[in-house]
This record gives C-alpha cells, structure tokens and sequence, in this order.
C-alpha cells in the first residue's frame, strides 16, 4: 500500500467572504493541516471593532489541535474587543472545543524560570559551599565506618575488597606500565640533550630518578586512576541510585557505605602504591634504555650512579603520597555517585564531575605536598 | 475512511518464539475503529510481546500484523514515520525523557513531527497538560520531581500530543493507588469519546476491564484463549478464562458492576 493511504492529503481552508464580517473555516483542521493556517491567521485583517461570526459549517474533521487554534483565535478576537459568534460546528465538535475551552487556563507551558545574574551567582556559589560540607561529612562517614571496621575486622566484606584490587589495580597494570615507561623515556630524552652539551651524560641516573620516584610516579599513576576507577565509582553508585538500589539496601539492613565505599577504599589504598612502585620500576628502565642508547650510560654505570643520587627518602616521599590520592579518589567518586539525582543526564554529569574534581585535588595535594616537603628540607 | 467497523489492528495466525519458549502460537485479533480493547492476561503470557510487534520494537516469526490496513513487517522506514505520527504510544513506566521538563517532552512529538511555532506548541502542550488532569505547575517540573500517578499522566499527555487515531496504553493502572486508577479510567474514556481515539491496552486491572473496556481478549498458552466483550467472556467454560474472572478479585469487581446497573 503506498504512503498517500497512510497520509491522506489534508486541508484546512480559512477564507473571508466579501461581507468582512463572516469568516469560512472549512476542510480538515488537525494537525497535518494546521500549520499553514497558523500563519494565515497571523496574518488576517480582522475588522476594528463590531461582530464576527465564524462560520464553520464545512469542517470536515477537527482534532484538539484544530479546536485549539479556533479557540485561540476566538480569544485573541475577544481581546481585541469584538463581539465574536461561532456558528454551524457540529456538536461532537461543539464539545470538543467546550472541552478545550474549560481546560485552557494558563496561556502556555510555563518555561524554565530566568534567574538575574545575582541570584544566579549566588546559587553557583551556595551549591560549591554545599558541595564541600557535603564532601566533608562525606570523608567523616568514611572514616566511622573504617574505624568500625577495623574494630570489627570480620565485617568487611573481603570478596568485594579483592575484586576492587583485581579491578582497580591488577587491570591497570598495562596501562599504567606503558605510560610510565613513555615518561620515562621522555624525561630522559628531554635531558639527554642538555647533558651532553656539559658533558654530564651520567647525570642522567640523577634527573630520571629522582622526577619519576618523587613526582611522576605517583602523579600518573593517581592521574590514570581518578580515570580509569574514579569514573566507574560515580558511575555505579549513581546508577545504583537511579535504579533505588541504594534504598533497597538501606531497607534491608546492608548499610551502602560498608557494602560499596569500604572495599573501594580499602581496595585502592593498597592498589595504589604498588601501582606507583611498579611505575618506578618502569619509568626508570624507559630512562635505562634512553641513556644507554643516547648517552651511552650503561645500565651497570646508570644504577651505580642511581644508588648514590637518589635516596630511599625520595622513594618513599613518591610513595607516601600514593596513599593520599587514593582517598581523595575512592572520595570524590563515591561521593559524586550519591550526589546523583533521579535522571540518566545527572549521572552522566556527576561522573565528569568526579573525575575533574578528582584529578583536581591530586593535583592540588601535591602541591601541598612539594611545599610541606621543601619545608622539612627533606 | 471513518467506517465504524473498519479494522484498525488485524492480526493473522502470529508466531513467536524465543529459543525454545514458543511465546504466541497462531494469534488472531481484530481491533475496530473506535473501541476500547483490552488485552489480558497471566503475566508472561506474551501480552507485552505482542503489544512491541504492534509499534515494531520487535519482530515476530511469522504471520502477519496489519495496522491501518497496512503490513507492519518489512514496511519502509518512511512509512513507518508517517505510521507511527499516527499512533501514541504510552509505556508501562511513562518513558518519560528524564532531561527534559513535562512540558518538553509532551512538546517534543510535535516539534520532531511538525513544523508549528515553538508558541503554538507551547500552547498545545499546556492544553494536553491540563487534558490528563495535572496542574498547570506541572509543566515546568521535571519527570523525576512528580509522583508515580502524574508520571503517568504526563505519558499519556505525551502520548496523546499528535491527536493519535490509536493509543496504546501499556498497564495504565499498574502501579496506581484505587483512586488515581480510577480517575485514569475516567480520564481514558473520556479522552476516547472526546477525540475519537481507538484505544489498544494491556491491563491486568479487573476493574478497568469491566468498566472502560468494550472488548477483551485474553491471551494464555501463546492462543486467545477469549474474545468478547466482558459479559460474553464472564459466560466462557475455559477454565484459565474462569479463573480469571471468578478469582476473589474477579468475582469482587463483577459483583460491584452488577450492583452498578
């Protein structure tokens, strides 16, 4: 059967006969038909003052949107201080136009309501600071509910803590090895070329050492993470909350911060380190091969000199900082998927949200810490 | 065209089967322009199934569904468009787009398939708002804002935004308190005589099947197991039919439109 059956050419007419007074509406008012007609009626000429009758006899079929736009037209003409008769509509069209008539109270859809400028500001400003109070109280409940785990050991659900570790750290390990390894090999490249100029080639043992074990490692690692973890967390507990799952646990008794935030958190605390250890050992081999290649450092030569240049104190300052960002990452990833709200948009939203917020406060704690280290002269 | 017995839905001798579990086994149903239909039903007996074959979300195994005297399977995509304009469709669980406002979404229908002013649409979507009995304040709420009975309202608002010749209406009571069931009821009825709809629905609600709709079918073992109007089907020996209608709840609701007459 062709298209022209399912659509049946419609037509809604709309004339003025040459008494000015009497307007012809006739043929299909419905929707297929009506949007010409909505200009038409814009643009007609409607008498000053006085009476019009509509006359509306060869309708030949109307639907809520036809009796909507006559009704509409009526109004405006009654606005406008005419004295209005409609005249030969049929009565199940009669009643449907009574039918919009007595539903039609507000004018339109209210749209989005408009807020000044500072009233805007002042929200944006009220939600941070509700935010951080949030994250506050967030980091309090955490640190209950680790206290109490650690009083009662046999409550922490290790099932769910080894699959996080599998997860979040023993599936990272490509990723995180390969990107070291680029670090590596870039910092020991970028060096390279100034050494030489000095003749100081093995003064690369001392440059890649200590950037990645202090500063690199840890960074990239918490970086890739906050991406890789951070997202899925916000992601999960935010779809959890969506589904009422969240609240389905809350009923039976399974508080969500044992069941969902402990095992992560305990889960990267231990993941994280070994991580970054394991992005030293990486990292400083794509510097091996960097300095053996174009430096002609020998890897003999390179960990000789790496022994005397670099401290265990730079290690262990890389890595204590490992378990730092974890928490900021378990943290703000946890936290933004309960902060997500009813829609599948919000949980988008808050998941982007973690992983900025998250990646941001890595980064501003290292900083902290650089300044804190510097201080100590360690 | 507006004959009364003019065919809307036909369906013939439909198959379906997933793996193994044959869902529908020579299914046959009419629906007539200008009725209530109600398809009933245990749960899991394929009224669902059937109901996604009928808006071609799903594809059976063979046989045949016409709608609007035209054949569901294989048609162009371009017929299914102009198809689809023509019939609304109201999910068990409203489906409502989560992003956008109550007002937006009835709205949205109409932007996607017209080309009216964005005013006139407004305007409409206000009307089809205050139609299904919800405040005018509802308008700029979003759906995760309103309670479960408006959250069906405001799909079935959305559902009936292009003036649909067919509504379907997938469970409209399920999950409504008596009361906000009962005014659905009235809602659909007078939404069916006032716009001329013919209306295709799944229902459990025994209530809704004895006072809204004008035929029923009930589906079990993959058959139709009944065709009637109530009263006929009340008459049927078949026992899953029996059992059906003379369950506590049954016997209750056909008690209480006994009294009613």
């Amino acid at each position: 059967m062709s298209a022209s059956t399912l659509a049946p050419k419609a037509e809604a007419n709309l004339e003025k006969t040459h008494e000015a007074a009497i307007m012809r509406c006739s043929g299909e008012w419905t929707l297929r038909a009506i949007p010409p007609l909505e200009r038409h009626i814009a643009q007609l000429a409607w008498p000053a003052s006085g009476a019009v009758i509509i006359e509306s006899t060869a309708v030949t079929a109307l639907d809520s949107v036809g009796a909507w736009l006559i009704f509409r037209t009526l109004r405006q003409l009654e606005r406008m201080g005419l004295n209005v008769t409609i005249r030969g509509l049929c009565p199940e069209y009669q009643a449907l136009l009574q039918l919009i008539q007595t539903h039609a109270s507000g004018e339109r859809a209210p749209g989005l309501l408009r807020h000044s400028f500072l009233n805007r500001f002042g929200r944006i400003v009220w939600r941070h600071v509700d935010e951080f109070n949030g994250l506050l109280a967030f980091l309090g409940e955490i640190v209950v509910a680790m206290l109490r785990a650690l009083a009662h050991p046999s409550r922490i659900r290790w099932r769910a803590v080894l699959y996080n570790l599998q997860i979040a750290g023993f599936n990272a390990l490509p990723i995180v090895g390969l990107l070291a390894f680029l670090i590596g090999v870039v910092v020991a490249f970028q060096g390279s070329v100034q050494l030489v100029r000095y003749g100081a080639n093995i003064f690369v043992a001392d440059l890649v050492g200590l950037s990645i074990l202090r500063e690199m490692a840890p960074l990239l690692t918490a970086i890739i993470v906050a991406g890789r973890s951070g997202s899925a967390y916000a992601a999960q507990i935010g779809t959890m909350k969506v589904t009422e799952e969240i609240d389905a646990l809350r009923t039976i008794g399974v508080s969500p911060m044992e069941l969902l935030v402990l095992p992560k958190m305990l889960a990267l605390l231990v993941a994280l380190p070994l991580l970054t250890v394991y992005a030293d050992i990486l990292g400083v081999l794509g510097g091996m091969i960097v300095a053996k290649t174009q430096l002609n450092v020998g890897f003999a030569d390179f960990l000789d000199r790496f022994d005397d240049a670099v401290k265990v104190s730079s290690f262990l300052v890389g890595l204590g900082k490992a378990p730092v960002f974890a928490a900021i990452i378990v943290l703000v990833g946890c936290f933004q998927g309960f902060r997500v709200s009813g829609s599948a948009d919000s949980v988008g939203h808050q998941t982007t949200v973690s992983v900025v917020q998250a990646i941001f406060l890595v980064i501003v704690f290292d900083a902290l810490f650089s300044v804190i280290f510097s201080w100590l002269k360690i | 065209m507006n004959d009364v017995s003019d065919p809307i839905i036909e369906i013939r001798h439909l198959h379906t089967r997933f793996g193994d579990a044959v869902v529908h086994d020579d299914v046959n149903l009419v629906v007539l322009r200008g009725e209530i239909f109600a398809l009933a039903g245990s749960s899991g007996c394929g009224k669902s199934t059937l109901l996604r074959e009928i808006i071609q979300l799903q594809q059976p195994e063979s046989g045949s569904i016409k709608v609007f005297g035209c054949e569901v399977q294989g048609m162009r995509s371009d017929q299914a468009t102009i198809m689809r304009r023509r019939m609304g469709v109201m999910f068990e669980r409203g489906a409502l787009f989560s992003a956008l406002t109550v007002a937006e979404n009835v709205g949205m229908p109409l932007r996607e398939h017209t080309n009216l002013s964005s005013e006139l649409i407004d305007e409409i979507a206000a009307i089809k708002i205050a139609l299904v009995g919800l405040p005018d304040s509802a308008g700029a709420k979003y759906p995760a804002e309103l309670s479960g009975g408006m959250r069906k309202r405001a799909a079935l608002a959305r559902a009936i935004a292009l003036d649909p010749e067919l509504l379907i209406l997938d469970e409209p009571t399920a999950g409504l308190d008596p009361l906000s069931a009962n005014s659905l009821d009235e809602l659909v009825r007078h939404l069916k005589e006032l716009l001329g709809l013919t209306i295709l629905m799944i229902t459990h609600d025994i209530d809704l099947l004895w006072g809204v709709a004008d035929r029923v079918a009930i589906l079990g073992d993959g058959h139709v197991l009944g065709e009637g109007t109530m009263e006929e089907l009340s008459k049927s020996d078949h026992p899953m039919v029996r059992a059906y209608f003379y369950g506590p709840r049954g016997r209750a609701a056909w008690e209480q439109t006994w009294n009613q007459k």
